[in-house]
């Protein structure tokens, strides 16, 4: 999104100059930069996403992402066209991951019906679970264990996971659902 | 999920060391392809039948196809410099592609030509798996320094910026054999190239597949 007004001049410049003073270690010029551009990237992922939490979780991919290729920017050039690129790059990932998601979401009806009461279910299979988990958690692959372990034991928020994993909030997502969906399916004898 | 946010940004201002800028797309592509030139042109000069060369260099075709091959390489790894950078246009993708088509062009006229000519016999068949490995060993070196190089800007369209400096890498390869290699281009050889050009895109976009999904960690500041 190329700068257009004299305002939208004005901000760029502004912009630039404080991520010039971050990229020397400006910390505070950085800290203003990350809160003043948030309502520019929330209106671009609200093109493409209308969930607010989703619109957040790319909000903050691109957060990471700003802070991990930061010493790309240039500023001879436009901020708001560096920073929009990328932007629109996440927000393109965050759509695809989802499209990826959903496509392996299966609906199962029959997990609830196998007891009519399904306190009964759980009573007699607490204990095997309860037996089977460490094994179940240790079959995992790597990424999946790591999402799940800072995710729900460890009991980070995504944001926290993210940073202590390098990977995407989005990304951690899917892993932890993976991993959550795995290990649903060894417990209850490998029905999905 | 806004307090989320704060807190990463409260995080990242906390991590933000100062980093170093890097250079424009332009100059680091010249300093890589300088580089490049000093060591081709001392093996060129050392290990090349430059007699041999500058009787086939008579030959215009061979000129012009050199020259393409050439320009493909300058403008692939130009291109992959450029591609490597969050705010510059997608539209750098097809910069090597005019240089390309010249090159496809002039190679299928001496393949068609040498098709009458001599016919796919034995011979040919052993240069051009010579042709095969040279491609392919002087691409690994060219193709791991400039995977190197692009992968600093952490590009968020990493197979592209891979495929791109591959053919970059390839074409270049691909110019220096015509130093080392005593003949004119035949259908057999050509088709030899192709793969070997094709395998070096497809290797440096596979390598930058798998490090994009699991490297990301490496790649964290």
């Amino acid at each position: 999104m190329p700068p257009e007004s004299d305002h939208d001049l004005a901000r760029d410049r502004d912009w630039s100059a404080s991520m010039a003073a971050a990229q020397n270690g400006d910390r505070l010029a950085y800290e203003r930069l990350l809160r003043e551009i948030l309502p520019f990237l929330r209106a671009l992922a609200a093109r493409q996403h209308r969930a607010p939490d989703r619109i957040e979780d790319v909000v903050q991919d691109v957060l990471l992402t700003v802070h991990r290729v930061r010493h790309t920017y240039d500023p001879a050039r436009p901020f708001s066209r560096w920073l929009a690129a990328i932007a629109r790059r996440r927000s393109i990932d965050a759509l695809r991951r989802r499209g990826r998601t959903e496509a392996a979401e299966v609906l199962d009806e029959q997990a609830y019906e196998t007891f009519v009461d399904p306190r009964a279910k759980e009573d007699m299979e607490v204990r095997d679970r309860a037996s089977g988990l460490g094994t179940a958690i240790a079959s995992l692959p790597r990424g999946q264990r790591e999402a799940l372990e800072l995710l729900k034991l460890r009991q980070l928020s995504l944001a926290e996971a993210s940073q202590a994993s390098g990977k995407s909030v989005a990304s951690l997502k899917v892993s932890v659902h993976r991993a959550i969906r795995a290990l649903r399916a060894q417990l209850t004898g490998g029905e999905r | 999920m806004s307090g989320a946010t704060e807190q990463l940004i409260e995080r990242l201002a906390t991590e933000a060391e100062p980093v170093n800028r890097l250079r424009g797309p332009t100059l680091r592509a010249a300093l890589w392809l300088l580089a490049v030139a000093a060591v081709g042109g001392s093996a060129i000069a050392g290990f090349s039948d430059l007699d041999v060369f500058a009787r086939r260099a008579q030959d215009p075709k061979l000129v012009i196809e050199m020259i393409a091959t050439l320009a493909t390489g300058i403008a692939a790894v130009l291109a992959a410099f450029e591609l490597s950078l969050p705010d510059r246009a997608p539209a750098w993708t097809v910069l090597p592609l005019p240089p390309l088509a010249i090159w496809i062009a002039t190679s299928g006229y001496s393949c068609y030509r040498h098709w009458i000519a001599f016919g796919p016999d034995g011979w040919e068949l052993g240069e051009s798996t010579h042709c095969f490995r040279f491609i392919l060993s002087v691409s690994v070196p060219l193709g791991v320094t400039l995977m190197l190089l692009l992968r600093q800007a952490r590009p968020l369209a990493p197979v592209r910026v891979a495929a791109v400096g591959g053919l970059g890498v390839a074409a270049i390869a691909a110019c220096l054999l015509q130093f080392f290699h005593p003949f004119d281009v035949t259908a057999i050889d050509l088709s030899v190239h192709a793969v070997a050009v094709a395998m070096v895109v497809a290797v440096s976009s596979l390598w930058a597949r798998w490090s994009e999904r699991h490297g990301e960690e490496a790649a964290r500041p």
